[in-house]
């Protein structure tokens, strides 16, 4: 159990986020970042979907009321307890009474906290994850707030871990300000020029201030479409690429709603779905150009170290 | 039927270029027999006017197995009936406060607000998907007389259960959300509530009726719902 002293920016309960309810008009939401979020939890020995705390930019003051084991991963936020800096991507003990704090950012978005037994939040259709568009799910809806209790699973119960469990350096992500990542073109390539696939490929566009968990909206070279940016409302999906009349790109994060009805030129790869998840205002983005084929063996070659990884802690 | 890829975790699949009758049914046909069909990996379907989105799981299943597995089951689009003909009946507390862009649709289309009523009330709609907020439904069959544009200016605030119009489309308003819809009445009706098995009254497919109400009737209806809050 923690009390929250402070907010920090935007913290949020998130899980794997609300499945299977989209047709009803449902956001999937849960954490932008997947990987780090299941790495934090296999950590500190808990299902990989449980809930951990979703820590934008500027992070949050914790208070322990019990002593637990957590893990932070994500985004480099300097965490600290007491004033001491604490390692990430490493499961930490807490004491009764420490005090859970972050001083600025140097890396990433979003950082994640872990919990050993996973934090309790409102189950709203199967999911904790806050979303906080419908106001439903983790804290009543919203972002966590001063004062606040937070509960975790197995409260109070310390982890009975011999050693200090981390996860391997190769593993644990890099997060640059200047990301090329990667996208397969369609399902709307051709609602576009040649010239605009060409601007699109081949620009460098600009994370802008008027971003969330939503979407991404990016500043740049306007892409060129052959006739009209609309289409018949149809199923949006994760990493998805809308243009709207303006030319410029927007990046469907998880919080988005689960129909759209602008002409989406590409779709960014599942293994490189951390990166927009980590990109803040004024970071850089380029897209470059991979097939299906490709997208799917580098997805099933990141999985088959995490399982390894998994397998051996 | 056309296969498109979305991303690495999804297919889009497009049943037709024009909307009409069988394209929407079509739509609705084969999203449920995708999902009766319960295929190792799929992960739901999103259903979208003339499209239905399917999201799968790339490590258990391809794009070319999805794809072969989903033309298999288009000979049984023409043998399989919608087995969600539900006739939902919705009753509206019309004009007023509660629908207050009631005389402006009856001014824009030179008709009284009594006609405005009756032809909203009249056809059978049919629900195209849920969408924009949990429980949105998107209704098809709007009488042409009835083709408002948006407001100008959206409204900041807008009240759970308000029945709206949009170029021609008609919906309503599930929770309280900004939106630019012509609201032209009110429901008493939640069309949805988590704590309950089945948590959303309308799905895709749907058939949905309105009727007009008294204030008195409406009042009624609220205090009725209060009472019946959880089934779980």
């Amino acid at each position: 159990m923690f009390k929250v002293i402070k907010p920090g920016l935007l913290t949020t309960i998130q899980d794997l986020g609300r499945k299977g309810y989209q047709k009803y008009g449902v956001a999937v939401s849960g954490v932008a970042d997947s990987y780090a979020h299941r790495i934090a939890n296999v950590l500190v020995q808990n299902p990989e979907d449980a809930a951990t705390l979703e820590i934008t930019l500027l992070g949050p003051e914790l208070k322990a009321l019990k002593s637990t084991t957590i893990a932070i991963t994500g985004a480099n936020l300097n965490p600290h307890i007491n004033n001491k800096p604490v390692p990430m991507w490493s499961t930490i003990t807490v004491k009764k009474g420490d005090r859970i704090h972050f001083k600025g950012y140097s890396s990433g978005c979003r950082a994640y906290l872990a919990v050993s037994g996973g934090f309790e939040g409102d189950n709203v259709l199967g999911s904790k994850s806050t979303d906080l568009i419908s106001q439903i799910g983790g804290k009543e809806g919203r972002s966590l707030e001063r004062g606040d209790y937070i509960y975790t699973g197995n409260d109070g119960t310390l982890l009975k871990i011999p050693t200090r469990r981390r996860l391997i350096p190769t593993l644990i992500p890099t997060y640059s300000s200047n990301v090329t990542v990667r996208v397969i073109l369609g399902p709307q390539e051709d609602a576009f020029t040649e010239k605009g696939i060409h601007t699109f490929l081949n620009s460098e566009y600009t994370v802008s201030l008027d971003s969330d968990r939503m979407a991404s909206r990016l500043h740049g070279p306007k892409i060129e479409h052959v006739k009209s940016a609309d289409i018949p409302s149809e199923g949006m999906f994760i990493g998805a690429i809308q243009v709207p009349k303006n030319g410029l790109p927007i990046l469907l994060q998880v919080g988005r709603q689960s129909i759209g009805g602008y002409t989406k030129i590409a779709g960014v790869i599942s293994v490189d779905l951390p990166k927009i998840a980590q990109l803040k205002p004024k970071d850089k983005i380029t897209f470059k150009q991979v097939t299906l084929e490709e997208a799917q063996e580098l997805l099933v070659k990141q999985e088959k170290l995490f399982t390894m990884w998994k397998a051996t802690i | 039927m056309e296969f498109k890829v979305a991303g690495d975790q999804a297919v889009l699949i497009i049943l037709g270029d024009k909307r009409s009758e069988q394209v929407t049914s079509n739509v609705q046909k084969l999203a449920s027999l995708i999902e009766s069909s319960s295929i190792d990996g799929i992960e739901e379907v999103i259903l979208g006017y003339q499209s239905i989105l399917v999201n799968y799981n790339p490590i258990k299943i391809t794009y070319q197995t999805i794809k072969a597995t989903v033309a298999s089951l288009e000979h049984k689009l023409t043998t399989s009936h919608l087995s969600t003909n539900t006739l939902i009946e919705i009753p509206v507390l019309y004009g007023g406060e509660m629908g207050p862009d009631l005389s402006d649709v009856a001014q824009f289309h030179q008709i009284t607000e009594e006609e405005v009523i009756h032809l909203h009330t009249s056809p059978i709609y049919t629900v195209h998907f849920l969408g924009f907020s949990p429980g949105f439904p998107f209704l098809g069959g709007l009488p042409k007389q009835l083709t408002t544009p948006r407001l100008d200016s959206p409204r900041k605030k807008i009240k759970a259960g308000s029945v709206g119009i949009a170029n021609n489309q008609t919906g309503i308003y599930p929770t309280d959300s900004p939106g630019g819809w012509r609201l032209i009445g009110n429901t008493p009706i939640p069309l949805f509530n988590f704590n309950k098995k089945a948590p959303f009254l309308l799905s895709p497919g749907d058939k949905v009726k309105f009727k007009a109400i008294t204030k008195k009737e409406y009042v009624e209806i609220v205090a009725d719902v209060k009472g019946r809050d959880v089934d779980v």
